[in-house]
């Protein structure tokens, strides 16, 4: 069996996390941005801040998925960039880094 | 003896599906172990793949749960804004934590890291479950994809730790209240 599939979902996780570090940062600087995540109000921004997330990561993880699924690839390298930006993800929705920007 | 149905919601978020998730999370790591080093454990059974597909599926609907009801159902509750010039925040727990310098750091740093952090979780697991559902006991012969799995699978128990941790502590500082009054017992008097 090709690790295609298993790389494809691993590394489109990897971006998930990080599409949603970035946004709650960025609709913790801008006034426009956060107003414009507002996708339920009672819930404010984190509701677009996370559905926009999720759809980016499902979005990802199907072109992925049709690209790389009879592949074999350096599983290696693409498990490395997912896991980079895990932990990235990890650091930045720490509010103190978070701030820094 | 009564609880609010807020209480009660926020019961069934945090003890219900994020306890239950955080309990089930030390499990998924060894049994993922076991299952897919090859030197870890004897040649599994076609049932015990089946066992372990449907503990992570479970794992992953117990964290999505987590996190919408968290979202959608506590987190409006806990953000609402309390009417200009009102002294009482009991109902209003973002603001009774930020009254106080003694509490705002539950919000400041718990909530705002816990409302993100979370999220990793039902991600990572769902990632976890599709690749062990997709490859099963073939994983032992992906050392690299097995690796990740095992990372994103602990990355997903330290996430749902801190929200788990900042959830508990908050709703000890500032509970959710109000609602509807749920009685559970009627009391006698002695």
């Amino acid at each position: 069996m090709t690790n295609g599939s298993g790389a494809a979902a691993i590394f489109a996780a990897g971006v998930g996390c990080f599409v949603l570090a970035v946004l709650a940062i960025l609709a913790d600087k801008s006034a426009l941005i956060q107003r414009s995540l507002v996708f339920y109000k009672p819930t404010g921004p984190l509701s677009g801040v996370t559905t926009v997330a999720i759809l980016v990561w499902l979005v990802t993880w199907a072109i992925l998925e049709w690209s790389w699924r009879k592949k074999t690839l350096p599983a290696g390298h693409i498990n490395a960039i997912a896991l980079a930006l895990l932990v990235l993800s990890l650091i930045l929705t720490f509010p103190p880094v978070g701030d820094l920007f | 003896m009564e609880i609010t149905a807020r209480a009660l919601w926020t019961l069934i978020h945090g003890m219900g599906f994020g306890g239950l998730y955080l309990l089930a999370c030390s499990g998924a790591l060894i049994g993922l172990y076991q299952f897919t080093t090859s030197s870890a454990a004897p040649e599994s059974t076609p049932g015990q793949e089946g066992f372990m597909r449907i503990y992570l599926i479970t794992m992953a609907v117990l964290a999505w749960a987590a996190v919408l009801s968290g979202a959608y159902a506590i987190y409006p509750w806990y953000r609402a804004a309390p009417p200009p010039g009102a002294v009482d925040l009991s109902l209003f727990p973002q603001h009774l934590l930020m009254s106080s310098p003694a509490t705002i750091g539950w919000h400041s740093l718990g909530m705002e890291w816990k409302e993100h952090v979370s999220w990793f979780a039902p991600i990572s697991i769902t990632m976890v479950a599709f690749v062990f559902i997709r490859y099963g006991r073939d994983l032992r012969n992906h050392r690299q994809l097995r690796a990740a799995v095992l990372v994103f699978s602990l990355a997903s128990l330290v996430a749902a730790g801190i929200a788990g941790f900042f959830g508990a502590e908050i709703d000890d500082h500032a509970p959710v209240q109000g609602g509807n009054t749920i009685q559970l017992r009627r009391g006698e008097a002695k």
